[in-house]
């Protein structure tokens, strides 16, 4: 790039920083609180915007002017909603599980007044002496957050606050740089591709840089079909400039002139603030034709994907862009050398390219000096299921698997034992206890018989069946299987059949061995990652829980008590209360009756297991029990 | 292609929107996807009237068309219901008792996944995961995420609706 360039675009970007910069400044400097609510899909699920409406309308009954912004997702999901108050004199405090009463409370108390009302605080963000603060969580010591860094503290539908907090900076470094040293930089980083299969990232650039075919495209992958998985969409919701970012200094490296950010369709929100971000983007030139003044001109698209898991899978999400099918190819070639529209492509993963900007400001070694040997950095995982913080985290990679569930997450809810923990969604598997101590990484897991995938992490304790999560994410790959490859198309619709003997009471000793048999099968005769991963569940569960498979077929019973046609549900009589009715009137089908000594019974015939009178019967009674095989009911047959 | 002509006011009307979206796009196969999921928004759904214009418009075969539809989970054939309810059956919420929650809206609505009701007032399908598995088991009802959705919770949420209509009628008949 000619120098006269170069000072144009430090010079352009300087006067957009400047802005950016007085912009996020006047927030706190009018000396007024700041508020900032959490509005994140996670968190509006849990009603966030009843919060958000109900601050905005206390402020202004108290004639209050002070701002409110909406931020995305801090990560402490079982907090949700969360709402963080800077007060001037006072540190910045998050406050969790609020509801439209305790706003009226934080508003009257402690903005009006002085009390921070210490029975909501969540933690402050950062170390005083009034409030403990998240630095003294035991995650604290774990969490190294790069990319989730600005997640949760930043209004994802202002490009200042992203640039202020030194946004688009990793752009302007990289346009002074030439393409190939940024390649080499990102080599020598030792990223690989977040997306599960963890392929090299520079190298897939350098591909892509010198194969033949213009133009060349980037695509970004935010197809997270993973059930369980939820850190892309995160990410996109709360800090969509940073994947752009990472987006415009990849095409810059490959030679690109067209981007796609591909959102699945199950996303509306993401979707909606990434094409703010993008519209924000090109209003200030960071996108668009002469970025910043320069020479090189990107412009990237948004497309919603439409509901097909496969399209993770780049051949396929390339179809669907291309308006078909969304059926996987062959490869080789390559999509670095044959990709969309037949053009040289790189597909990134959302967290792959969220890391770039990163890498580009601090350096290489920042990057590389965290992680194990082969996997560097670190590692985003979405922790969910039966665990007590629920959230986001962002760990070095190498952190073991007890340490995220039970320092991280704070073990299991309920005094509940800990059972196993399913990684990688569908292509993942399911590790024991045994397996607590291994550190993460790319290659352990693959090990394990497990995979990174996306990084959904679904914790399982003593109620939940292995036997029936085999079958669920088998049912879920055998739904979303695209149907070219024969074994992928009927091997896991036999294995499914299989699986749903086994958890209704019908299966047969020998169909362990099909099993296996045919897990073999669908591996080696599918093409793409979801037939060749698809068994992965089934084999890991019988590799390491196959007592359960055993007491399903021999026993007909489900030793977890949660397959629906092994258990029944029955009121002990002794336990009992007569002047008690809560199990009756909870019942959504009427099975519950009361005899004539008033004491409460399950019509077997009619009960249709939905576990609504074992929540409901007070625990002090206790008289609601789940027994497996059905038979153990007294007077069944 | 076997072009049906319709008289009726409905597919006249179906024709008439979804050419009204043609005027954004190009004539790109490309943009099929964008084309489908806009007339999919403005009707609810993706008819027979429909999916032929569109063929036309990006001259490709009607069968190429029906092909992509049917391929990706979030196409409709069907019209929808007034109110649409959509449970998660991802990981966390199916360990959690989502697929129990299913059954529960099947019971109380008296139709199975991917159906309407007659009257048009719900209908129910299920959603591979929406990404709020800390709120497990989530059901997305009329598009906004509810959480720790559980056979009384399903009560509760059509009673909300049944309120709200009998407010409705209340209102117009004075």
């Amino acid at each position: 790039m000619k120098m006269a360039d170069l000072s144009t675009i430090t010079s352009a970007f300087q006067e957009i920083k400047n802005r950016a910069e007085s912009h996020w400044r006047a927030l706190y400097d009018s000396g007024k609180p700041v508020i900032m609510v959490g509005t994140a899909t996670c968190g509006r699920a849990a009603g966030a915007l009843e919060v958000l409406k109900a601050i905005r309308g206390e402020l202004k009954r108290q004639n209050l002017n002070c701002p409110v912004i909406e931020v995305g997702c801090m990560g402490h999901c079982y907090a949700e909603p969360v709402v963080i108050i800077s007060k001037p004199g006072y540190p910045s405090i998050c406050y969790g599980h609020i509801n439209p009463v305790i706003t009226e409370r934080l508003v009257k108390e402690f903005i009006l007044g002085d009390n921070p009302c210490f029975e909501f605080v969540l933690g402050a963000l950062e170390e005083n002496d009034l409030v403990p603060s998240f630095s003294d969580f035991p995650r604290a010591k774990y969490e190294k957050r790069v990319i989730l860094k600005n997640c949760g503290h930043i209004d994802p539908t202002e490009i200042d606050h992203y640039i202020a907090k030194g946004g688009y900076s990793a752009l302007v470094k990289a346009l002074q740089m030439q393409p190939e040293q940024i390649i080499e930089e990102v080599k020598r980083s030792g990223l690989r591709g977040r997306g599960g299969a963890g392929f090299p990232t520079g190298q897939k650039w350098e591909v892509c840089r010198r194969a033949v075919g213009e133009p060349k495209y980037v695509i970004c992958n935010g197809d997270e079909g993973d059930p369980g998985a939820f850190m892309d969409r995160a990410i996109l919701e709360s800090d969509p400039h940073s994947v752009i970012e990472g987006m415009i200094i990849a095409g810059y490296a490959i030679g690109a002139r067209y981007g796609y950010i591909y959102i699945r369709a199950e996303y509306p929100l993401a979707v909606e603030r990434v094409q703010v971000a993008l519209r924000q983007a090109r209003k200030l030139n960071l996108l668009g034709n002469h970025i910043l003044g320069g020479d090189f001109n990107f412009d990237i698209r948004l497309f919603q994907g439409s509901g097909a898991f496969v399209c993770g899978e780049a051949t396929a999400l390339v179809a669907c862009i291309e308006g078909k099918p969304g059926i996987p190819r062959p490869r080789p070639p390559r999509m670095a050398t044959r990709g969309l529209f037949a053009k040289p492509t790189a597909v990134n993963n959302v967290k792959t390219l969220a890391f770039v900007p990163q890498i580009i400001n601090n350096g290489t070694d920042c990057f590389a000096g965290t992680g194990t040997e082969q996997s560097k950095g670190t590692a985003v995982f979405a922790l969910a299921g039966k665990v007590v913080n629920t959230g986001l985290v962002e760990v070095p990679m190498g952190t073991t698997l007890r340490q995220i569930i039970f320092d991280v997450g704070s073990g299991i809810p309920g005094g509940k034992r800990f059972k196993a923990v399913q990684i990688g969604g569908p292509s993942g598997g399911c590790l024991p206890e045994a397996a607590l101590d291994l550190p993460i990484d790319f290659d352990s897991l693959t090990n394990a018989g497990a995979m990174m995938g996306s990084g959904g992490m679904v914790v399982l304790d003593e109620d939940d069946c292995m036997v029936e999560i085999a079958r669920y994410f088998l049912e879920f790959t055998q739904r979303e299987s695209c149907g070219k490859c024969t074994f992928c198309r009927l091997g896991t619709k036999q294995m499914l059949e299989i699986l749903n003997d086994i958890t209704q009471g019908r299966g047969k000793i020998d169909d362990i061995g099909m099993l296996s048999q045919l897990a073999e099968d669908v591996k080696a005769g599918s093409l793409c990652g979801l037939g060749q991963s698809a068994p992965n569940p089934v084999l890991t569960t019988l590799r390491y829980f196959r007592d359960e498979y055993e007491a399903h077929i021999k026993e007909g019973r489900c030793p977890a008590l949660m397959c629906q046609d092994l258990v029944a549900y029955y009121i002990v009589p002794e336990k009992c209360e007569r002047s008690c009715d809560a199990c009756v009137g909870t019942c959504t089908v009427e099975a519950i009756s009361a005899n004539k000594k008033r004491i409460k019974v399950v019509d077997q015939e009619k009960c249709v297991k939905c576990g609504t009178c074992l929540d409901a019967c007070p625990p002090q009674y206790n008289a609601v029990v789940k027994l497996s095989p059905p038979s153990e009911v007294p007077g069944s047959e | 292609m076997n072009k049906k002509v319709s008289t009726t006011e409905e597919q006249v009307k179906i024709r008439q929107e979804t050419k009204q979206i043609f005027k954004r796009f190009g004539k790109k196969r490309g943009n099929l996807m964008p084309i489908l999921q806009k007339v999919q928004g403005k009707l609810g759904y993706l008819p027979q009237e429909a999916m032929l214009e569109i063929a036309d418009f990006l001259e490709i075969p009607g069968i190429d068309v029906y092909s992509v539809i049917t391929f990706y989970n979030q196409f409709r054939l069907n019209p929808p219901g007034r109110h649409s309810i959509r449970v998660c059956l991802g990981t966390a919420c199916h360990m959690k008792g989502g697929y129990i929650t299913l059954d529960a809206w099947k019971r109380r609505l008296d139709i199975d996944r991917g159906e309407t009701t007659p009257d048009r007032e719900f209908d129910l399908d299920s959603v591979a995961c929406v990404g709020c598995c800390v709120m497990a088991p989530v059901t997305v009802v009329d598009g906004k995420p509810q959480g720790k959705v559980e056979p009384t919770k399903v009560d509760g949420l059509l009673l909300a609706f049944e309120h709200e209509q009998e407010k409705k009628s209340k209102n117009e008949n004075g």
